[in-house]
């Protein structure tokens, strides 16, 4: 890390020391906004790549860097993030994507930012520095520190640096989008693809309005070998129209930064199971949703957080507010985890991260 | 229960380690788990849970004036959702039985430790355990959605959800390879993978073990992401042709096994750039299986090497450290000049995708200072792992046997945050005390040669 970020480092590490609540922010790509009483620190000081040699296929990025620039340099080795980081146009941090733990639908092939991050640099409450995992792939020493910070929502600390494991990108992507009369029929398709050994990378569904749905399923790999692929998918799904080329990425990118949304409207994101589905769509169905990662995530974009509050709290889900100026990200069912609050005790014992 | 029937009890897989439990209690239900627990709290007892002893750290030995709590018990496969790709199962189940449970449905629990037909689930989430295939899929964290334990002072908590996705902070992954010191796991979620729907498994045989090295280098670089990638050198290739004839040959200085498996025609174009990436390394003999039974075979020779290697000597220590996967030739190179320098031999069986080597130092337990000097040469290769910038333990855990190795790759600040948080868990510090940070006893060392079950071939310390 360069002497300019060390410096910002030790400034974080004073302002964490000096006041009595901090609220850590990025790039504010999830409009995320400090709290009344609350002391803002950016990560835009703590900036660029500190670690990259592509045949180790692992990458350590200062936690303010935009995915942007990580992808872009890991694309020009062949590589990826293969959890599909959101917002990357909007200007997200790599810090703020695991903080809020903001994956998109190609999660579904390899697994979540949990499943790729290694090793984290963070500042605990009492302001020390503390490293934990490493930047080998593999490795049993110590708590899992790395995973436990994904999803943190800047509660367990400052994230300053973040190392990853990588994976050869794609060379290619095809689709298959298929119209659907309803809901129940596209439901009634899902375990038919996500049970099938053809290994898709994404399956989401779109609900085009109160029932007509569109499912669509993306599929990477070698080029040769996409034709056969897609052909494959479409047999078993009956029907449907494989896309590639600009349209298809088209789709994808729309899904990754959201554009889908209204603006104005609020994005929750809802972890759930396919059978879940028909009854929380049945309380939402009059706002824009799609149903994504293989029907174990909701998208919502509402403009009544307190109707979503309590829409998720009737069937017991949970869910986090990614978009709005909220003053709690989560809403919806809150179960108490003595786990938990045990860990926030030992890392932040003067609640400062709030 | 009588003192001999404690004696089974007394270490896990890593024999060097022994301690009599004060009494080891066999819980028929969650229910009996949590109410010993509970009990020992109230009482100061240090408590061990225990699944089927196949750990290779010592993760799983008793305490002095500490009980044993036997999880084998709480064996049932609670729920198998075939549809949402999950199964519920109690801490005693055995690793395998997920899967067996589940093939008919063309489903699969992924982790596979080479001790999977004995291990329990519990202790894979305990302990994070690896297995040859974790290059593409992940370790045991990776494939745990949710879990039901109990905390130290016998609260229960539930992390996580059915969902791949969270809202929270990633408290499954915190709790997963903390080898026991955040409480017992009495349920856990698995996620189940579609099985592949077909294999392409190479042989590669080479004459300097620093060529099988760069072969991985430039397969990887090619951008191909094998599901398993595993190296052999010359005295292991000789030990398992020895011991269970899979048909290596036994000339090579190292052999390099490489598994591609996925939908049939990406396998079919990755198999065209992997094999001409091998060639191009110049093995002297590539032989790829040519239907199950030979692929079946490849990993019989790859999975008993550990066993074999108890052929050549009495007793072995195996080390699990792990180095950048660009400096495995530097960290072969490094070993071979200790094995030299302290005149022990070292046979060498690792998963070079990951970077995670097993050197298996050996040593005779009856000849007097021996086992110290195998010791010697482990820690001195601890020490090449972690100036490398890795680790000292990729899969086996720090457990007993590598405590005196966490200051060497954390610093104090490190030691520091790992002791709070453990002691906000469990302020008493009775959940499986002394294993992974602290030094507050230390057990007697006794040499026994192999664990029965591993003479056996039934498990590995792999």
């Amino acid at each position: 890390m360069d002497a300019i970020a060390t410096t910002a480092i030790a400034e974080l590490q004073g302002l964490v020391r000096e006041h009595r609540r901090v609220h850590v922010c990025g790039n504010g790509s999830k409009h995320v906004s400090p709290l009344s009483g609350y002391v803002a620190l950016s990560t835009a000081a703590l900036r660029g790549v500190i670690e990259y040699q592509p045949s180790e296929f692992v990458i350590t990025v200062a936690a303010g860097t935009p995915v942007a620039e990580v992808n872009a340099l890991l694309a020009s080795h062949g590589q990826y993030l293969p959890f599909d980081p959101l917002f990357v146009e909007s200007g997200a941090t790599i810090g703020g994507t695991i903080a809020m733990n903001a994956c998109g639908s190609e999660r579904y092939r390899f697994g979540g930012a949990r499943d790729f991050v290694i090793g984290v640099r963070f500042i605990e409450g009492n302001g020390e520095l503390v490293r934990g995992g490493g930047k080998v792939v593999k490795n049993a020493a110590g708590f899992d520190y790395p995973k436990l910070f994904v999803g943190s929502c800047g509660r367990l600390g400052l994230i300053v640096e973040l190392s990853f494991k990588v994976f050869p990108k794609p060379e290619a992507y095809a689709s298959l989008r298929v119209s659907l009369p309803s809901l129940e029929d596209a439901l009634a398709l899902l375990p038919k693809l996500t049970n099938c050994p053809y290994d898709l990378n994404a399956v989401d569904l779109v609900m085009e309005n109160h029932t007509r749905t569109t499912l669509w399923v993306r599929v990477g790999g070698i080029a040769e070998a996409l034709p056969r692929r897609m052909d494959r998918v479409r047999a078993l799904v009956g029907s449907g129209e494989v896309l590639s080329g600009p349209e298809e990425e088209h789709f994808w990118n729309d899904m990754r930064e959201m554009r889908w949304m209204e603006s104005g409207d609020v994005l929750v994101k809802v972890p759930l199971t396919p059978r879940w589905i028909p009854a929380l769509d049945a309380r939402i169905a009059r706002w824009k949703r799609r149903y994504s990662v293989g029907g174990n995530v909701a998208w919502i974009a509402t403009p009544s957080l307190a109707e979503t509050d309590a829409a998720l709290t009737s069937l017991r889900l949970s869910g986090l507010v990614l978009r709005s100026q909220a003053p709690d990200p989560h809403i919806g069912y809150r179960p108490f985890n003595p786990f938990a609050e045990r860990i926030k005790r030992a890392l932040d014992p003067l609640n400062k991260f709030g | 229960m009588q003192p001999a029937a404690l004696v089974p009890y007394e270490c896990d897989a890593l024999l060097a380690f022994r301690e009599r439990p004060l009494c080891v209690v066999l819980p028929e239900s969650q229910e009996e788990v949590v109410q010993v627990v509970r009990l020992c709290h109230h009482f100061g007892v240090p408590f061990v849970a225990r699944g089927s002893g196949t750990g290779l750290s010592g993760g799983s030995t008793p305490v002095p004036g500490g009980i044993v709590i036997a999880m084998n018990r709480l064996n049932r496969i609670l729920k198998v959702d075939v549809e949402q790709r999950f199964a519920v199962v109690e801490a005693g189940v055995v690793n395998l039985d997920i899967t067996r449970t589940v093939a008919s449905r063309n489903l699969l629990f992924a982790p596979d430790p080479s001790s999977q037909p004995v291990c329990t689930i519990g202790g894979n989430v305990a302990f994070n355990s690896g297995g040859a295939h974790c290059l593409k899929y992940g370790m045991t964290s990776n494939h745990v959605l949710a879990l039901k334990v109990v905390l130290p002072d016998g609260e229960l908590a539930f992390l996580g959800s059915e969902s791949l996705e969270s809202v929270d902070a990633d408290y499954v992954g915190m709790f997963v390879g903390s080898e026991g010191l955040f409480g017992i796991a009495l349920e856990v979620t698995v996620r189940l993978l579609p099985r592949p729907e077909t294999y392409r498994t190479v042989l590669a045989a080479y004459r300097s073990l620093q060529a099988a090295g760069d072969a991985v280098s430039q397969v990887i670089a090619a951008g191909i992401l094998p599901g398993a990638l595993e190296i052999m050198d010359h005295l292991s290739i000789q030990a398992v042709e020895a011991a269970v004839h899979p048909g290596y040959p036994t000339d090579a200085a190292a052999l390099l096994i490489v598994e591609l498996e996925g939908e049939q025609h990406q396998v079919e174009a990755e198999w065209r750039r992997l094999e001409s990436v091998l060639k191009a390394s110049q093995p002297y003999l590539l032989k790829a299986a040519q239907n199950e039974e030979e692929r079946l075979k490849i990993w019989k020779g790859r999975k008993s090497a550990f066993s074999a290697a108890g052929r050549l000597y009495p007793d072995y220590i195996v080390q699990d450290g792990v180095v950048p996967r660009s400096r495995l030739g530097e960290a072969l190179a490094e070993i071979e000049r200790l094995s030299q320098k302290w005149g022990i031999k070292v046979a060498n069986v690792f998963h070079a995708g990951d970077g995670n080597l097993h050197p298996l130092i050996m040593f005779d337990g009856n000849q007097p200072g021996s086992y110290e000097r195998a010791e010697e040469l482990a820690s001195e290769i601890i020490d090449v792992c972690i100036r490398l910038g890795g680790s000292i333990t990729g899969e086996h855990g720090v457990g007993m046997e590598k405590r005196r190795f966490m200051p060497r790759q954390f610093g104090p600040a490190e030691i520091a945050c790992m002791n709070a948080t453990r002691d906000a868990v469990d302020p008493k510090r009775l959940a499986n005390r002394g294993k992974r940070l602290s030094e507050e006893f230390t057990s007697a060392h006794t040499l026994v040669g192999a664990h029965p079950l591993e003479r056996a071939g039934v498990i590995a310390r792999e």
